[in-house]
């Protein structure tokens, strides 16, 4: 009895309570909601399931590996990716339109996936090297880090990846103290740039954020999706329809209805409260991150932990900003409820990451 | 002491690090708040709004497709129109069991096993929930046969929808082309050309011709309306519409009756021809015989009539006019006289003494003429009336491959003229260059004298010829062929012209054209090679005979008609324009073993000329009036 108790703790040493049980009530939520969006279809939700499983394991993996190793892992992961980057550029499968995928014989990958945490992995990397003495130069040589696969990756083209990755870096170099005057001309000139970068997008690229000004303008195409989602919430009102009971989402108004848009469904079922309460349970795995992000204690550490916080946030911020029409619609999915295997290992890979930081003894730096 | 300084930095850092988290912390407060505020607005203040959507909604919004732009040829005669039929439809997310309403569906309409096989694979493919129709082109009793048993089916519907048709059949099939079923190929196309949207509802899109290469302009703008659905689908109640804005019509530049004429005229041989008005580029007569009836494909063809096209050895689905590459002959040699004196190896009097064959200095190998013997004393009129092929053996190794390649060029030959229907092939010109790419071989002075009478490797295509023609024709103007002259733009009722001003324009001494042009007049009178097809003509013409070999002959051997397979006989060509004046069509002429250019293939030019210049039709055309009291001469 007390061996299985120990084999347990020992098993579980380097887990956060704290997070695990913050995501893992997150899980139960989405497949709940998968339920009720994909009607009743438990072959779906089973194999979400198996999606879900697969990402715990490897969070509990990664969690077990100390920093020092993750770390030393850093340069190779960024160069193999910004490798695998410029194949799919040169050699890549184009599905829909768009150039991402990579065919490696035994299956297609999605290079820009791997780059979500190679890129902020790299710049903290980068930024603990030089912490002794950073200097601006060290600023631009890590946003340089990160604008050469954003570039990559844009061209592919994916804006909400883009957008990820980009505000992931971001992040890094907020943390790591980029003077705010560099931060307020950055801004500025972001929006200098934002007729070159609306020369570059693409034709349905630009028409999701004209879209954004006045859905009716285009009812059948990208406005269909927010205007059917902004249904499907508003009449939810405040204590929804119930599950299973949403008139837009099983009368097939709602599209995407068990991947991006996958909050109309919860929304128009639990109402507001219901947004209240997952907004708060978001809150809270966010928190934690936070907490750990503040304890942690080299610079490599911090700068990762905030990082991958705070992209978890833009995860949630984006796809409910989208479904509620506030944002253009791009391609993000709502962190652990979303139907996908992919970006939930990614972001159990981060938060296995967080885990580690946390649990596994404290270097203490002189 | 150094020690001291890093970690009071440190902590400052540390702080410093702390703040900034701090300030995330704000900041992911502030944007949730900012989703809840807006989470209250749809859900508390508009929640009334949004419930009356919802509810007494089932509103569904449905694309309306709009009306294909027509397609006239130059006169305004109809050559792709649409027509109205009813279609049975299914919308799928609305029926329990598709099989058996499929099958009890069969009971009141005649549904076959090909209509079942088309309905299941645009279920694969379709992936909004769209209205799919089973059954097309319904017949009157059996519209009102279903609408008396529509009620035991719901989520079925009887739809008018419009059909397009080619009242011509064969006639211009490969310039009109052809629209059909969208499938996951066009999709994909459509997706990334981000015009996905505008085809929901689409189900057809041009796959070949105009209807292909116009598919922009003919398409239009998809209209939509909001529609109120009772709970079994059916349109109850149109809340909103916008209306499509139809596809723009299409003007050719073809005239339809003169194609009828020179379809004709082939009568059942093979072979292409291109007429061109020289002073526009107007395309007035793309023929390429055999041709196919586009309206088999319009609704999926079946395997039956497209083994017996597909299969078939004369090729009809081949656009010989676009497509097919022969080697020029004879009439590459205008060119060629031109090229002599534009570029000083040869003046009009210069005379050369043929006994029938061509040598180069010391070698003992000889390049025959086609008359044995020789035709004696040769000056450059002489060489074009009869064709003489020893003069231009000479001056193709006078001016050597380099000069011919980049003088032959300004005509196009070669090269892709630009036409606009797409599959075009460029032919061949050769040149060092191209050999050494090609070939991995250098360019032998024995290689240069064949392409001097336009064989060796020099490959064309009937288009590229006629093009070459109407340039000589029109002084140098080179306009881009084309085949639609204007668009008619439904939403602003203006007329744009396709082409206006000529791509380029070659200057060359008029007195070398004339000389030239002089030749190319008598080539039609008594004496010439094309005497007989033109005898008798109420206007001058002037033009060219040309015979492409199929099969080479050994040295030594000679070519008897009657002896070769017919597929291996030569093929016959002319070109050729009129009035030699003030030429207003310009024309080359392909006969596919036809044999002798002056006797198979000038005889078409004639008949096409007479129409299109005199206005009068064959003797024997189904069409003929009363007043055509003069026959044709042969």
């Amino acid at each position: 009895m007390t061996s299985s108790v120990r084999l347990w703790h020992y098993l579980t040493r380097y887990v956060d309570n704290f997070l695990l049980g913050g995501v893992l009530l997150l899980m139960l939520i989405g497949l709940l909601v998968l339920y009720s969006a994909t009607d009743a279809n438990l072959s779906r939700v089973s194999n979400q399931a198996i999606n879900m499983l697969v990402a715990l394991t490897i969070m509990w993996l990664v969690a077990n590996i100390p920093l020092q190793h993750i770390m030393r892992l850093a340069v190779p992961l960024y160069m193999i990716g910004l490798m695998l980057l410029i194949g799919v550029a040169l050699f890549g499968e184009i599905h829909n339109g768009a150039r991402r995928w990579l065919n490696i014989g035994v299956t297609r990958i999605q290079p820009s996936e791997l780059m979500k945490l190679a890129v902020p992995l790299m710049m903290a990397w980068y930024f603990d090297k030089h912490e002794v003495t950073l200097r601006l130069r060290d600023y631009a040589v890590a946003t340089l880090l990160l604008l050469l696969p954003l570039l990559l990756i844009l061209r592919q083209p994916d804006l909400g990846t883009t957008l990820l990755i980009a505000s992931s870096g971001f992040y890094v170099l907020f943390l790591a103290g980029l003077s705010w005057r560099i931060i307020a001309g950055l801004l500025l000139a972001a929006l200098g740039s934002l007729p070159v970068l609306w020369s570059m997008l693409h034709d349905y690229q630009r028409r999701r954020v004209m879209t954004l000004f006045d859905p009716t303008q285009d009812p059948l195409g990208a406005g269909y999706h927010t205007i059917q989602s902004t249904i499907a919430i508003g009449s939810g009102g405040v204590i929804g329809k119930g599950w299973q009971h949403g008139t837009q989402t099983h009368l097939d108004f709602l599209p995407e209805k068990s991947t991006d848009f996958i909050f109309a469904v919860f929304s128009e079922e639990f109402g507001l409260m219901g947004n209240i309460l997952l907004l708060l349970l978001y809150l809270v795995v966010i928190g934690r991150g936070m907490v750990i992000t503040a304890n942690a204690s080299t610079q490599f550490t911090r700068l990762i932990a905030g990082s991958i916080t705070l992209t978890f946030f833009t995860y949630i911020f984006v796809n409910i900003g989208m479904v509620v029409g506030i944002l253009p619609v791009v391609g993000v999915p709502l962190p652990l409820i979303s139907y996908g295997g992919t970006s939930m290992v990614t972001m159990l890979l981060g938060f296995g990451i967080l885990m580690s930081i946390q649990t596994h003894p404290k270097l203490v730096k002189t | 002491m150094n020690h001291t300084v890093e970690l009071r930095n440190y902590g400052r850092e540390l702080r410093h690090f702390q703040l900034r988290l701090a300030i995330s912390a704000g900041f992911v407060l502030l944007l949730f708040g900012l989703l809840f505020a807006r989470f209250f607005y749809l859900q508390v203040s508009q929640r009334e709004h949004y419930h009356t959507l919802a509810e007494a909604n089932r509103i569904s919004i449905s694309p309306i497709v709009p009306n294909r732009g027509l397609i006239f040829d130059r006169n305004g005669e109809v050559l792709a129109h649409n027509y109205s039929a009813y279609t049975l439809e299914i919308m799928p997310s609305k029926v329990a069991n598709l099989e058996a309403t499929i099958n009890e569906l069969g009971d009141v309409v005649e549904i076959a096993a090909r209509d079942r096989k088309r309905f299941k694979k645009l279920l694969r493919e379709s992936k909004r929930f769209e209205s799919l129709p089973i059954r097309t082109r319904l017949s009157d009793v059996e519209v009102a046969r279903f609408a008396a048993n529509r009620y035991r089916f719901p989520g079925v519907e009887i739809k008018a929808r419009l059909f397009r048709q080619y009242p011509k059949g064969e006639g211009a099939s490969h310039v009109v082309g052809y629209i059909s079923r969208i499938n996951t190929q066009d999709l994909e196309q459509l997706e990334a050309s981000g015009d996905s949207t505008n085809y929901r509802g689409s189900d057809y899109i041009g796959k070949i011709g105009v209807e292909q290469s116009y598919e922009k302009e003919l398409h239009g703008i998809t209209g939509f309306e909001e529609v109120e659905t009772d709970a079994a689908g059916r349109a109850v109640r149109v809340l909103s519409r916008t209306l499509p804005i139809s596809g723009n019509d299409l003007k050719l530049s073809l005239d339809a009756k003169l194609q009828e004429v020179a379809e004709q005229a082939f009568g059942e041989r093979r072979g292409a021809l291109v007429a061109i008005e020289p002073t526009s580029g107007d395309v007035l007569a793309f023929v390429s015989k055999p041709g196919f009836d586009p309206n088999l494909f319009v609704d999926g063809i079946d395997s039956e009539n497209w083994d017996l096209l597909n299969n078939s050895i004369d090729r009809p689905l081949n656009n010989r006019a676009l497509r097919g590459v022969y080697p020029p002959g004879s009439t590459f040699k205008p060119f060629m006289a031109l090229a002599g004196l534009e570029l000083k190896k040869r003046t009009p009097q210069y005379t050369i003494s043929d006994a029938g064959f061509f040598s180069l200095p010391g070698s003992s190998h000889r390049y025959r003429d086609w008359k044995v013997g020789g035709h004696g004393s040769v000056d450059m009129h002489k060489s074009l009336v009869i064709s003489c092929d020893t003069y231009y053996y000479g001056l193709a190794n006078d001016l050597g491959i380099d000069k011919i390649f980049s003088f032959i060029s300004q005509f196009g030959l070669g090269k892709l003229t630009g036409i606009d229907i797409e599959g075009e092939v460029s032919g061949l010109l050769p040149s060092q260059e191209w050999k050494m790419r090609r070939h991995k071989q250098k360019w032998y002075a024995g290689d240069t004298i064949s392409v001097g009478i336009g064989q060796g490797y020099n490959l064309t295509t009937p288009l590229q010829l006629a093009f070459a023609t109407a340039i000589l024709a029109s002084n140098g103007a080179a306009f881009r062929p084309h085949l639609v002259k204007q668009v008619m733009d439904r939403k602003t009722g203006a007329v744009r012209d396709i082409v206006t001003q000529p791509m380029y324009t070659l200057n060359f001494n008029p007195e070398n054209m004339l000389h030239v042009h002089n030749a190319l007049v008598d080539v039609t009178r008594p004496g010439g090679t094309a005497a007989r097809a033109a005898a008798g003509a109420a206007y001058t013409f002037a033009g060219k005979t040309g015979t492409s070999q199929v099969i080479g002959m050994k040295q030594g051997e000679k070519y008897v008609e009657s002896k070769v397979n017919e597929r291996h006989r030569d093929h016959a060509l002319f070109i050729a324009y009129a009035p030699a004046e003030e030429p207003k069509i310009a024309l080359a002429v392909l006969v596919e073993n036809g044999g002798h250019g002056g006797s198979a293939a000038a005889p078409i030019a004639r008949l096409v000329f007479d129409y299109f210049l005199l206005g009068k039709l064959p003797a024997g055309a189904a069409s003929v009036t009363a007043d055509d009291e003069e026959g044709v001469h042969d």
